[in-house]
């Protein structure tokens, strides 16, 4: 065969071109997101049953102590509200997943995983794709809770933005860890019953850890060593003014422990060669 | 205007590349790649070059091993064992230049179904660092090659199947590559909408200098004049001018020269005319 004369390509890629990817990523996630109008609904409705049925009928139950962040006696529906809000994002997490096992099963995940740009990157730009995405379900949510009387101090909007969007990364990032170890859609059930009813559960949004220790020393330990925990811990400081340092470490150390492990399992010499091609492929 | 009209209109012009060093070299270069899942051996030491502007047809039966080394070649699995080069870029060592050169069409289809055309031609864009500006302009272009001008707000569910891998082979223009590798692209299509895709690619080649790789199981998708690799079980039985393939088997045409190669191998099924 005969070969030709051609130039060499340049190397590398400029800011603006990674900037590029990553509106674009951003951009696709929101398309698809407003495109499911009852994905974004029933965000919404399923932390707003638990704020306007559970917590109404569990007020009377479960009484609170003065516990920080709060300097007052606060209702029950003030203290879940924190969870509620890291639940959205602990949902919307494994949706992603969810959306990115659908996306290679049906195709469309080469379309991403084939760009020149870096993997690392492109998995990156994938993660805070869906973290944006979650702040808008959470902000909804905030928005009704208000008219529900669950208002924290108008500074808590803006001071609990960082804590969300790390917990959002943290909680992606553990979806797509998942994700990359599903090898099939039918799987994913397991998920919700093997990982997100027990983080949500064994942690600290619906009771305070020191109730939990009162009932069972084991479980304490348990939801003390679940990273959700420290979400709903460092969502509810942040939403009034403080920092929970520990919380923040463990929630930062978990984000790159889990995003480091979604990059490895989706290198193509390791996480991807496992797999062999789609059905009906060769 | 027909499909194949407007597949013919316009032009598309790579990307030229900025360092001035001359270098020679093919288009594709695959040494030596073995490739297993577990105990199974899909490839076993392939090796083939795709000249620059040419059309290579890639042969072989269904389980052949074509999409496995396209997935190799396009970097969704690993290299296990061999080199791939993409105009001497090393896939496995520099792939963002190695995949900067090449456009894909994958079996099964890889279009956002909820997205529109455009939508989808603009993700690919973004995800190859072209500006939204540009990537429009692109975008128009290559929809107005393909006489899809007309369907460009339109969602990719309503299209035909002809017409979403149009809009495909369109995408994996949209970046000007080097180099395009097509996986069973006409696949389910009609015959009309076959030979419309086929003659697009071919005159890719002919006007634009871009280099095909085209794997297939279909005989009459084969000229007389391509280059032709023969994959049959993970490996390379034949890598010649289909002419010259004919003639070393001593078959009268490609359909027999193949069964010649694969002897009585040929069991799991045999490609069709």
């Amino acid at each position: 065969m005969t070969s030709a004369t051609i130039r060499p390509i340049r190397s590398g890629f400029s800011l603006g071109e990674y900037l590029t990817c990553l509106n674009g990523i951003v951009w696709r996630e929101a398309l698809r997101f407003l495109h499911q109008r009852e994905r974004f609904i029933s965000a919404l409705v399923r932390p707003l049953v638990w704020l306007f049925i559970f917590a109404a009928g569990f007020r009377q139950v479960l009484g609170l102590s003065i516990i920080p962040p709060y300097e007052t006696y606060i209702l029950y529906e003030v203290y879940i509200a924190p969870g509620l809000m890291a639940m959205i994002q602990l949902f919307n997490g494994m949706q992603s997943s969810l959306s990115m096992v659908y996306d290679r099963e049906m195709g469309n995940m080469r379309t991403l995983l084939v760009s020149p740009l870096p993997r690392w990157f492109l998995l990156s730009c994938k993660l805070l794709a869906g973290t944006a995405v979650s702040l808008l379900q959470v902000y909804a949510f905030l928005l009704i809770a208000w008219f529900w009387d669950i208002a924290p101090p108008p500074a808590g909007y803006l001071t609990v933005l960082p804590a969300l969007v790390l917990s959002g990364l943290m909680l992606g990032a553990l979806g797509m860890l998942i994700s990359s170890g599903i090898k099939q859609l039918e799987n994913f059930a397991g998920v919700m019953n093997f990982v997100i009813f027990p983080m949500f559960f064994a942690s600290s949004a619906l009771y305070p850890l020191w109730r939990i220790l009162e009932s069972s020393p084991m479980l304490y330990y348990v939801c003390l060593f679940n990273p959700f925990t420290h979400a709903v811990e460092l969502i509810r400081f942040a939403l009034y003014g403080q920092v929970n340092w520990t919380s923040l470490a463990v929630v930062g150390g978990c984000t790159i422990a889990f995003m480091v492990g979604a990059i490895y399992a989706y290198d193509p010499s390791r996480g991807l060669i496992r797999r062999g091609p789609a059905g009906g492929e060769t | 205007m027909t499909a194949t009209d407007a597949f013919s209109a316009g032009q598309n012009t790579p990307d030229i590349p900025s360092r001035p060093e001359a270098v020679e070299m093919p288009a594709l270069s695959i040494d030596g790649v073995s490739h297993s899942y577990g105990a199974r051996q899909a490839l076993i030491d392939v090796g083939f070059t795709v000249a620059p502007a040419s059309f290579t047809a890639l042969l072989g039966l269904n389980g052949a091993g074509k999409s496995t080394l396209f997935s190799l070649i396009t970097r969704l699995f690993g290299i296990q064992r061999g080199h791939i080069g993409i105009f001497g870029h090393d896939v496995a060592h520099a792939p963002g230049e190695a995949l900067r050169l090449l456009g894909v069409v994958f079996q099964p289809r890889t279009l956002d179904l909820d997205l529109s055309v455009t939508q989808n031609l603009l993700y690919h864009a973004a995800l190859h660092g072209i500006a939204r500006r540009d990537g429009r302009e692109r975008s128009r272009e290559v929809l107005a090659r393909i006489g899809l001008a007309d369907r460009a707000g339109s969602k990719v569910r309503d299209l035909s199947g002809g017409q979403m891998r149009r809009l495909e082979i369109a995408r994996a223009l949209l970046h000007r590559p080097r180099l395009l590798l097509l996986d069973e692209a006409t696949v389910g299509l009609d015959v009309k909408a076959r030979a419309d895709i086929l003659n697009h690619v071919r005159q890719l080649v002919t006007e634009q200098g871009i280099s095909v790789l085209w794997a297939t199981h279909l005989f009459d998708e084969i000229g007389s004049n391509d280059d032709l690799v023969v994959l049959h079980q993970g490996r390379v039985l034949a890598q010649d001018k289909v002419a010259r393939v004919i003639a070393d088997t001593g078959g009268g045409d490609i359909n027999t020269a193949f069964m010649r190669l694969t002897g009585s191998t040929a069991q799991s099924g045999s490609p069709t005319s």
